[in-house]
C-alpha cells in the first residue's frame, strides 16, 4: 500500500530548534522566525549544538529564548554582547553567538559593538535590521530610512534631525582585524543567508576572529504592509540603502 | 600566614587570588583602578588567571556574568558612577541568582563625587535596581578586612547564589597597612567550588532568562528568591560589638567608620564612660537580632557615617520599636575620626542632664 506522504511529513525543522516551544513566538510575516530557522539549519550543518552557546538580547530577539534546542541565556538589552565575550573567554572552546537587533547593536549596545570587534574577540554575532525598534511597536531605529515614518518621526526620518541611517557592517569593517568576518544578508534568501552565517561561525571555530552578520528582515506589523509590501520593502528598498555582501 | 604591607586594593586582589577567582573584568576608575593593574600583573604571572578590560562598567559587569555562566569563578571592581552603569548587570544577577563578587570603593556623590572618603554607595549597593535588594553587602573596616571579607565573599556569593558586594572607600583602598595574608585552607576556610550554569553536564540544554510572560510568573519567582534570600540571612550576617556589656550608649557605625568608633570607645573608655559599639559587618542581610539583642539596657544610640543617613534608615528600619534615643553624625564625602565621635558623646553626655555615662 501506497503511504500517504504528506502525513508523514513533518514541518523542515532545524534539528537544534526545541519543537517543544514551537510554534514560535514572532508575529506572522516577521522576517526574524525565517532568519532564526536558517541559523538553526546552519547549526545543524555544522554540527555544533552541544559545544555552542546561544545569548539573546532584549527586543523581539528575547522571543528567542527557548526557541533553540541550544544552551542559552538572555542579557539586558544591548548586553548579550559582553555577557558571551565573558563567557567565551572563560572557556575558549565553546561556540557562542550574540543574537540580538538593530537597537541591541547600533544604539543602546554599539559601543560593545565596536569594541568587542576592535578586541577582534571570538565571537559571532548575528544581528537583525529591520529599520526600526518592533517590540516597542515601530519607532526610529538607528536603520530607520530617510523619510520612513515611524512612531516617533511621524513626519518620516529627517536626515537634519536624525543624521543618516547606520551602516553597521561598513563601520565594523573600517575598524576591525583582516582575520574577521563581516556580512550583510537577507532573510528571505535562504542560501546566501545560510551561507554567510555559516562563514561567520566557521570564523569562529577556526579560531580567527570577530564576526557579524546583519540580516535585513520584515517588520510587517510595524511597517503597516500587507505581504507583498513587506517583501517589497525589505528586498527593495532596504537593499538599496544597504547591499548585501561581504565587508571583510 | 606571612604579614606584608599592602594597600587595601592590593589585599582585595591577593584576598580573591587566595579565594580561587579566575577571572577579572574592568573598567578603570578611582580609586578602584589599582584592582585592575594588581590583577593584570598577576594574571602575567599566573597564566589561569584571565582578564578583560572592558568598554564600560556595563560590559564589565555582563562579561563577568558570561563568565560565571561558564563555571569560572569572575569577579569585577568600580566606584561611584561606575557602579550605577554595573548596576544593570547586578539587577540580571540579583533575579538570575547569579553569584556576582564586586568590590565598591565608595565615592562621594552627588555625581562624580570625591575620591577618599564616603559611605554613600550604601544604597545604591544595597538596594540599586529595579529589584528587591537580594544582595549580600559587606562593609569593610580597615585593609586587612578587605583581605578577609575578600576570601569570604567568593565562597558566600557561591553558596547563596545572590550578588555580593565589598564596600570600602578610598581611604581603605589606598593606604599602606601591616596585612596578615593566608590561604583558606590555613585558617580551615573550605572553598566553595563554582558549576557550569552553561555547557555543564551533557544532557538537556538549558535555557536561562529574566523575561516572563506572565506576572504571575514572576511574582512567585521573585517571593522564592525572597525566602531564599531569608533563609539565608541568619547564617551570612556578621557584626563586630565592643564592650556592650555594661554600656549605656552604643555607636553604631559601620566600615572605616566603625574603626574611629572603636578607637573613640577606647579612649571613652579609659575616662571610665560605658560606651560600646556595634557595627554591622554585613550592611544586607541587616544582624538585625544581634542589633536589637546589643540594645537591652541601654540608654542612647549614636550613629556615625559618611552620608547623609543611608546607614541610619537601614538602621532605624531594623530597630523599629525600639524607645531608645538617637542621636548622629552624618558627614556625606568626609570622614570622622575618633576624636569627632568622642566629642560628640561629650556633647550627648551634657545635653541629657543628669545623665552620666560613666
Amino acid at each position: 500500500m501506497k503511504k500517504l506522504q504528506g502525513a508523514l511529513v513533518e514541518p523542515a525543522f532545524p534539528k537544534s530548534w526545541r519543537k517543544q516551544s514551537k510554534p514560535h513566538k514572532f508575529c506572522p510575516g516577521c522576517g526574524q522566525a525565517l532568519a532564526l530557522k536558517i541559523l538553526g539549519f546552519a547549526i545543524d550543518e555544522l554540527g555544533i549544538q552541544d559545544k555552542m552557546v546561544y545569548g539573546c538580547d532584549i527586543g523581539c530577539s528575547l522571543l528567542t529564548w527557548e526557541m533553540f534546542d541550544l544552551d542559552t541565556v538572555q542579557a539586558h538589552h544591548g548586553r548579550v554582547l559582553p555577557t558571551m565575550v565573558g563567557f567565551k573567554l572563560a572557556k575558549p572552546e565553546s561556540i557562542v553567538i550574540a543574537f540580538m537587533g538593530d537597537g541591541g547593536g547600533y544604539a543602546i549596545g554599539a559601543q560593545h559593538l565596536v569594541n568587542s570587534a576592535m578586541r577582534n574577540d571570538k565571537v559571532t554575532v548575528i544581528l537583525i535590521n529591520n529599520a526600526n525598534y518592533a517590540m516597542t511597536g515601530g519607532q526610529m531605529a538607528p536603520t530607520t530610512l530617510i523619510s520612513e515614518k515611524t512612531t516617533t518621526t511621524p513626519e518620516g526620518r529627517q536626515e537634519n534631525q536624525f543624521g543618516n541611517p547606520l551602516h553597521g557592517p561598513e563601520m565594523l569593517s573600517k575598524i576591525i582585524d583582516d582575520k574577521a568576518y563581516i556580512a550583510r544578508t537577507i532573510s528571505t534568501n535562504f542560501g546566501d543567508c545560510k551561507e554567510k552565517i555559516k562563514k561567520a561561525i566557521q570564523n569562529q571555530i577556526d579560531g580567527r576572529g570577530f564576526s557579524f552578520v546583519e540580516i535585513l528582515s520584515m517588520c510587517p506589523v510595524n511597517w503597516h504592509t500587507n505581504t507583498q509590501a513587506s517583501l517589497d520593502f525589505c528586498e527593495k528598498d532596504l537593499t538599496k540603502i544597504y547591499p548585501l555582501g561581504e565587508f571583510k | 600566614m606571612k604579614r606584608e604591607l599592602l594597600t587595601g586594593n592590593e589585599a582585595a586582589i591577593k584576598g580573591a587570588i587566595a579565594s580561587g577567582a579566575k577571572f577579572m573584568t574592568g573598567y578603570p576608575i578611582t580609586p578602584t583602578t589599582e584592582m585592575m593593574e594588581h590583577w593584570a600583573e598577576a594574571a602575567v604571572i599566573d597564566k589561569s588567571l584571565k582578564f578583560l578590560q572592558t568598554e564600560d562598567e556595563m560590559s564589565a559587569g555582563f562579561a563577568m556574568i558570561g563568565a560565571i555562566l561558564a563555571g569560572v569563578k569572575s569577579f569585577s571592581a568600580t566606584a561611584g558612577p561606575g557602579n550605577i552603569l554595573m548596576q544593570d548587570a547586578f539587577s540580571m544577577a540579583e533575579n538570575m541568582r547569579l553569584p556576582t563578587v564586586a568590590f565598591i570603593n565608595q565615592r562621594g556623590g552627588p555625581s562624580t563625587g570625591t575620591v577618599i572618603y564616603s559611605q554613600q554607595e550604601v544604597n545604591l549597593t544595597c538596594f540599586g535596581g529595579n529589584g528587591e535588594g537580594l544582595r549580600i553587602v559587606y562593609s569593610a573596616s580597615s585593609g586587612q578586612e578587605m583581605y578577609d571579607l575578600a576570601i569570604k565573599a567568593f565562597n558566600t556569593a557561591w553558596k547563596y547564589r545572590f550578588p555580593t558586594f565589598i564596600l570600602a572607600d578610598g581611604y581603605q583602598a589606598k593606604t599602606l597597612t601591616e596585612i596578615e595574608t593566608y590561604m583558606p585552607q590555613e585558617k580551615q576556610i573550605e572553598i566553595v567550588e563554582a558549576e557550569p550554569y552553561l555547557l555543564g553536564d551533557k544532557g538537556e540544554k538549558r535555557a536561562l532568562r529574566n523575561t516572563y510572560n506572565l506576572e504571575e510568573d514572576l511574582h512567585f519567582l521573585i517571593e522564592k528568591h525572597e525566602s531564599a534570600f531569608e533563609e539565608a540571612s541568619d547564617n551570612i550576617v556578621e557584626y563586630e560589638e565592643v564592650q556592650l556589656n555594661d554600656a549605656e550608649l552604643v555607636i553604631f557605625a559601620h566600615g572605616i567608620i566603625g574603626a574611629s568608633a572603636k578607637e573613640a570607645v577606647k579612649i571613652l573608655r579609659g575616662t571610665g564612660a560605658k560606651i560600646g559599639l556595634f557595627r554591622p559587618i554585613t550592611l544586607n542581610p541587616f544582624p538585625r537580632k544581634a542589633a536589637l539583642d546589643s540594645l537591652t539596657g541601654k540608654k542612647y544610640i549614636l550613629l556615625a557615617e559618611s552620608s547623609l543617613g543611608q546607614f541610619e534608615r537601614i538602621v532605624k528600619y531594623n530597630l523599629y520599636g525600639t524607645k531608645i534615643a538617637i542621636e548622629k553624625i552624618t558627614k556625606p564625602a568626609m570622614g570622622i575620626t575618633a576624636e569627632e565621635i568622642v566629642q560628640k558623646v561629650e556633647e550627648i553626655t551634657r545635653s541629657f542632664s543628669g545623665t552620666s555615662f560613666s
